[in-house]
C-alpha cells in the first residue's frame, strides 16, 4: 500500500474518532447509552460518505463499505428467517422440548408428520457448501423452482393477463347522452366526460398500436407502418414515464441520506 | 425546523440562502451550456456537484409546495375515511431502510389517519427490515400522538415470516397458520384486534408499502384478485408505473414515490387539525425534488446541445 494512502486512512480514522467524541458529548443527558449512540451515528455518517465516495472514484472505502453491506444483509435475513420460521413457526408444532428451549407458545395438537419435509429439504439445501454432496441441493432447488412456478402460472394468469385484458376493454363513450349534453358539460376535471372518454382512448389505441408494433408477419408500411409509428411512440413515453419516477426515485434516496448527515450527524436544526 | 415563531432574521437569512443557492445553479448551467456551445466536454463529477447543490440547498433553506391530490391518491384516502371506526385494515410494511425516505413517510401517513379514524390496524412485513421500519412508526406516531392506543386492541405487530408469496398463499385461508403468535409471543386467539378475523378476506382494507419483490405485486396476485380483497398501496418511485396498469380494477388507488406520499400528507392535514404541527416528511422532500429535477431537465437540454452541435460540426467535415 502507498504512503500516501495509508496518511489518507489514517486521517479518516482520526477524523470520525473525533467526530464520535463530538456525538458523545451531543448526546449526554439525553441518552441513556450516550457513547454507543455517538458510535452509531458516526457509524452510519462514515458508511454513508463512504458510499458516496465511488462517485468520486472507486476507492477501499466504498469496497469496505459495500463488502459490509452484502455480509449483514445476508446474515439479517437468515437469521430473520431463522427465528420468525424455523422458531416461529416449526418448533411449536414439533415438539415442546423444542418450544421451551426456546421460549415460544407451543401449539399442541397441530402436529403433523409433513412438517419434516421441509426441514429436510433445508438441510439438503445447506449440501450446497460441501464440494462432493453440493449436487444433492438440486433436488431442494428444483422443489421451490417448480412449487414457485406452479404458484405463479395460475396467479400471472389471472391477474395479469386475463383481468389486464378484460381492464383493456373500456367504454369508448363514457355516461354518453348525446354531442349536445357533451358540449354543454365541457370540462377539464379529473373525473370528467371529457377526460374519462380521453383517457380511454388512449388506453384503447395505445394498446393496439403498440401490439402492432410487436406484431412482424406483415410488413410495417401504410396504415399499418403508422399504427406502429404510434406504438413506438407510445412505448417511448412510457419508458420516459419510468425514467422520469425512477430520477424522482434516486433523488429521494439521496434526500433521506443528505437530512441523516446534515440533521443527525452534524446536528444542523433542519 | 421552520415554524410560525421562527424569529424574522432567520427567515431573512433562508431567503438569502434561497437566493444564493439558485443564483450559484443557474451560474453554473449558464456555464455548462456555454461550455456546450462550444462543444467542451464536461466531466461527470461536475454533475454529481450540481445535483448535491440542487439536493442540499433546499434542504438547507426550506421550500415547501402546496401539494393536491391526485384521483389515484384521493381513492385511497377516501377509503379510508369511508370504513366505519372499528374497521380492521392491515398495514403491510414490505420495505427496507433503502426505500424508506420515500415510504416511510406513507407508512406513517396511513398509521396516522387509521388510528385517528378507529380503525383497528395489524401490521406486518414480507420484508425482514420491515420489522425495523415498524419500530420507527411506533416511535415517531403511535407512541408520541395516539398514547391512548392500546397494543393487541388498538393494533398489534404480528412480524415478519420467510416465505414471499407462499406467506400470502396461507394467509389467504388461514391467518393463524402463518401467524401463530404476534411479535411478542401473544397466542392469536388471545389477541382482540384478530376477533373475527380468520383469513384476509375478512378484512375491510389491505395497504401494502413498499417496492420490492415480494410486494404490492404479489398482494394483488395471491390476496387481492383470489380473494376480492380491496387492496391499495405506497410504493417507491421505481416501480409505480409497472402497477399503474392495476389501477382502478385490482388496486383501489396508489401513492408513487414521494409526491404520492406528499399528496396523502396534504390530504391529511387538510382534515385533520390535529395533524398541522405533526412532521411531513413527504412535503418537505418536495423543494428538493423540484430542484433536482429542473437541474436535471437542464442537463438533457445541454447535452442534446452538445449532441447537435457535434453533429452539425461532424457534417460541414
Amino acid at each position: 500500500m502507498k504512503r500516501t494512502t495509508l496518511i489518507l486512512m489514517a486521517l479518516v480514522v482520526i477524523f470520525f474518532a473525533l467526530s464520535w467524541i463530538f456525538k458523545a458529548m451531543a448526546f449526554k443527558g439525553v441518552e441513556e447509552h450516550y457513547i454507543l449512540q455517538g458510535f452509531l451515528v458516526t457509524l452510519a455518517a462514515f458508511l454513508t460518505l463512504s458510499i458516496m465516495s465511488f462517485l468520486y472514484k472507486d476507492n477501499p472505502f466504498y469496497k469496505f463499505a459495500e463488502h459490509l453491506f452484502v455480509g449483514i444483509s445476508a446474515a439479517f435475513w437468515m437469521s430473520m428467517g431463522f427465528w420468525s420460521t424455523i422458531v416461529g413457526n416449526l418448533f411449536p408444532r414439533l415438539s415442546e422440548g423444542m418450544s421451551n428451549f426456546f421460549k415460544v407458545h407451543y401449539i399442541p395438537g397441530d402436529y403433523n408428520f409433513f412438517f419434516y419435509v421441509p426441514v429436510i429439504l433445508g438441510i439438503l439445501l445447506l449440501m450446497r457448501l460441501s464440494r462432493n454432496y453440493g449436487w444433492i441441493s438440486r433436488w431442494s432447488l428444483a422443489f421451490i423452482v417448480g412449487t414457485t412456478a406452479g404458484l405463479n402460472f395460475i396467479r400471472y394468469l389471472r391477474s395479469d393477463f386475463i383481468n389486464q385484458v378484460s381492464s383493456t376493454f373500456v367504454p369508448l363513450l363514457v355516461d354518453w347522452q348525446g354531442i349536445g349534453h357533451f358540449f354543454s358539460s365541457l370540462n377539464l376535471s379529473a373525473s370528467g366526460q371529457f377526460i374519462m372518454m380521453l383517457a380511454n382512448w388512449v388506453i384503447f389505441l395505445g394498446v393496439m398500436c403498440g401490439i402492432i408494433y410487436f406484431f412482424f408477419s406483415k410488413e410495417h408500411t401504410g396504415l399499418f407502418g403508422r399504427a406502429s409509428r404510434v406504438g413506438i411512440w407510445i412505448l417511448m413515453i412510457t419508458f420516459g414515464a419510468s425514467f422520469g419516477y425512477t430520477v424522482m426515485g434516486r433523488i429521494s434516496l439521496l434526500v433521506g441520506r443528505i437530512t441523516f448527515l446534515f440533521r443527525d450527524w452534524l446536528g444542523l436544526n433542519i | 425546523m421552520m415554524n410560525a415563531f421562527t424569529p424574522p432574521l432567520a427567515l431573512a437569512l433562508v431567503d438569502i440562502g434561497r437566493i444564493i443557492s439558485l443564483t450559484l445553479i443557474a451560474a453554473g448551467l449558464l456555464w455548462l451550456f456555454i461550455r456546450a456551445i462550444k462543444l467542451k466536454e464536461v466531466e461527470r463529477r461536475v454533475i454529481f456537484l450540481f445535483i448535491f447543490i440542487s439536493v442540499a440547498a433546499p434542504i438547507l433553506f426550506p421550500t415547501v409546495f402546496k401539494e393536491k391530490a391526485t384521483p389515484v391518491v384521493k381513492a385511497v384516502f377516501d377509503k379510508i375515511e369511508s370504513l366505519p371506526p372499528g374497521s380492521k385494515v392491515l398495514l403491510s410494511y414490505d420495505f427496507d431502510p433503502a426505500m424508506a425516505p420515500e415510504v416511510q413517510p406513507m407508512a406513517d401517513a396511513f398509521s396516522r389517519h387509521c388510528l385517528v379514524k378507529g380503525h383497528k390496524i395489524i401490521y406486518m412485513c414480507l420484508f425482514a427490515t420491515g420489522q425495523g421500519q415498524f419500530t420507527r412508526t411506533m416511535e415517531n406516531v403511535i407512541r408520541p400522538e395516539f398514547p391512548e392506543k392500546i397494543d393487541g386492541v388498538d393494533y398489534v405487530n404480528i412480524g415478519y415470516k420467510a416465505g414471499n408469496e407462499g406467506v400470502l398463499n396461507v394467509i389467504i385461508s388461514d391467518f393463524k397458520k402463518m401467524f401463530p403468535t404476534d411479535v411478542n409471543a401473544v397466542p392469536y386467539d388471545s389477541i382482540e384486534v384478530f376477533k373475527g378475523i380468520r383469513s384476509c378476506k375478512d378484512l375491510d382494507l389491505i395497504i401494502s408499502i413498499g417496492g420490492g419483490r415480494p410486494g404490492i405485486k404479489e398482494w394483488v396476485l395471491f390476496v387481492g384478485d383470489p380473494g376480492d380483497v380491496p387492496i391499495a398501496t405506497g410504493v417507491a418511485a421505481v416501480v409505480a408505473p409497472q402497477l399503474y396498469p392495476y389501477y382502478p380494477k385490482q388496486l383501489l388507488g396508489l401513492l408513487g414515490g414521494v409526491k404520492g406520499a406528499a399528496e396523502y400528507e396534504s390530504e391529511l392535514v387538510a382534515h385533520y387539525s390535529r395533524f398541522k404541527d405533526s412532521p411531513t416528511p413527504a412535503l418537505l422532500m418536495m423543494g428538493p425534488q423540484t430542484l433536482a429535477h429542473i437541474v436535471i431537465m437542464a442537463f438533457i437540454i445541454i447535452g442534446n446541445v452538445l449532441f447537435i452541435q457535434g453533429r452539425r460540426k461532424e457534417g460541414k467535415r
